[in-house]
């Protein structure tokens, strides 16, 4: 199989594999542009996320994918569940608004928990942080899809599968002619 | 021509985009439901103390206790894309300090097949009714609202408030006895 492969490359000529290169890069640049594009629309810096722990659970279970919205002007309300992140930790955390007291002003402040847990999340904030507020905030869930989200999860956790699955799709893209 | 390679390519592509385009379906199917429905709650014994919340300030601050009874039938929100519903009872009032306060106080989760014919007598609050301050002795406007999240297989997530709240005060002094 492997040699069927080779005789397919020796059989390009350059402008071929010039062609097989670039439609390699469309690729690549049209992934990036729905990405940013979707930024754009949802207004959220990640619009997709993946759900890593069992905290939402059952609602949401590890591996399932989020969609996000943060449009500034849908205020924040209780019930809701928001994706914040805290100082300090790198994974942003999914979980439900449990309190909420808004000033005059604007400024919101609120307290999450996870369905799943027993306590508030005062113990999962930045030491002396007892409320989050509207920077804190990444995105709302707005629409949930199930198990989408483990392709990624595996990846992350098995760095040589993802270097497998990149090097086969980059191979079968560059070798594969119509 | 037809390897082992490119006949399990054109099977899991075939599995996925026809695994895809029915979830698709099933999240088209339940758009436009009306998940509505009305739900009757009241406030049996309501109190009010002024002690430390040492869980965030340290500061005094109002804390409510009450019990309450509530009654809904949400059985048939339940269809083939709904996974669970997320209940939570808020109590939403206003404060000198706060233009809006929302407190959950109480939430339940019920997955489908699980009983959701609610008839509650008495109930005991899941969560502490803390204030942001000093402001729920003796106020008179205090709204309780039933709420829920629709989980569904997959597709939007909808909150939806029950028709029908209820209106309570506080009373007007501290209790002193323990609660």
């Amino acid at each position: 199989m492997l040699d069927s492969i080779f005789d397919d490359v020796k059989r390009m000529n350059k402008r071929q594999f010039m062609y097989q290169v670039l439609s390699f890069g469309m690729i690549v640049s049209s992934a990036l542009m729905i990405w940013k594009g979707l930024m754009v629309v949802t207004g959220s810096e990640s619009p997709i996320v993946v759900v890593l722990s069992g905290s939402m659970e059952p609602a949401f279970h590890r591996g399932d994918l989020l969609f996000l919205t943060n449009y500034p002007e849908e205020p924040v309300r209780v019930g809701e569940i928001v994706v914040f992140k805290v100082e300090g930790r790198d994974i942003p955390i999914v979980h439900r608004v449990l309190k909420l007291h808004e000033k005059n002003n604007g400024t919101v402040k609120f307290l999450t928990k996870g369905d799943n847990n027993s306590v508030d999340d005062r113990g999962l904030y930045a030491q002396g942080q007892l409320w989050l507020t509207k920077k804190d905030v990444v995105g709302r869930a707005r629409g949930f899809l199930p198990y989408v989200g483990m392709v990624t999860i595996y990846m992350n956790e098995y760095p040589k599968f993802k270097f497998a699955v990149l090097a086969c799709l980059a191979i079968y893209v560059l070798v594969h002619r119509e | 021509m037809y390897s082992v390679l490119t006949r399990g390519n054109a099977i899991l592509t075939y599995t996925l985009s026809v695994l895809a385009c029915l979830t698709f379906l099933c999240f088209l199917s339940t758009l436009t439901v009306d998940y509505r429905t009305a739900a009757q709650m009241n406030t049996v014994k309501v109190v009010v103390k002024n002690v430390p919340d040492y869980g965030a300030s340290r500061e005094r601050n109002d804390l409510g206790f009450l019990t309450f009874d509530l009654k809904t039938d949400l059985s048939h929100l339940f269809n083939w894309n709904v996974k669970q519903l997320f209940l939570y009872l808020t109590a939403e009032y206003i404060t000198p300090n706060n233009e809006l306060n929302q407190v959950v106080l109480w939430d339940k989760i019920i997955l489908r097949g699980e009983n959701a014919l609610l008839d509650f007598k008495n109930m005991n609050t899941k969560y502490y009714f803390w204030d942001d301050g000093n402001g729920l002795k003796a106020h008179n406007n205090v709204t309780l609202t039933l709420s829920w999240n629709i989980i569904p297989n997959a597709g939007l997530l909808p909150n939806i408030q029950a028709i029908g709240q209820h209106s309570f005060k506080f009373p007007t002094d501290y209790t002193q006895t323990r609660v």
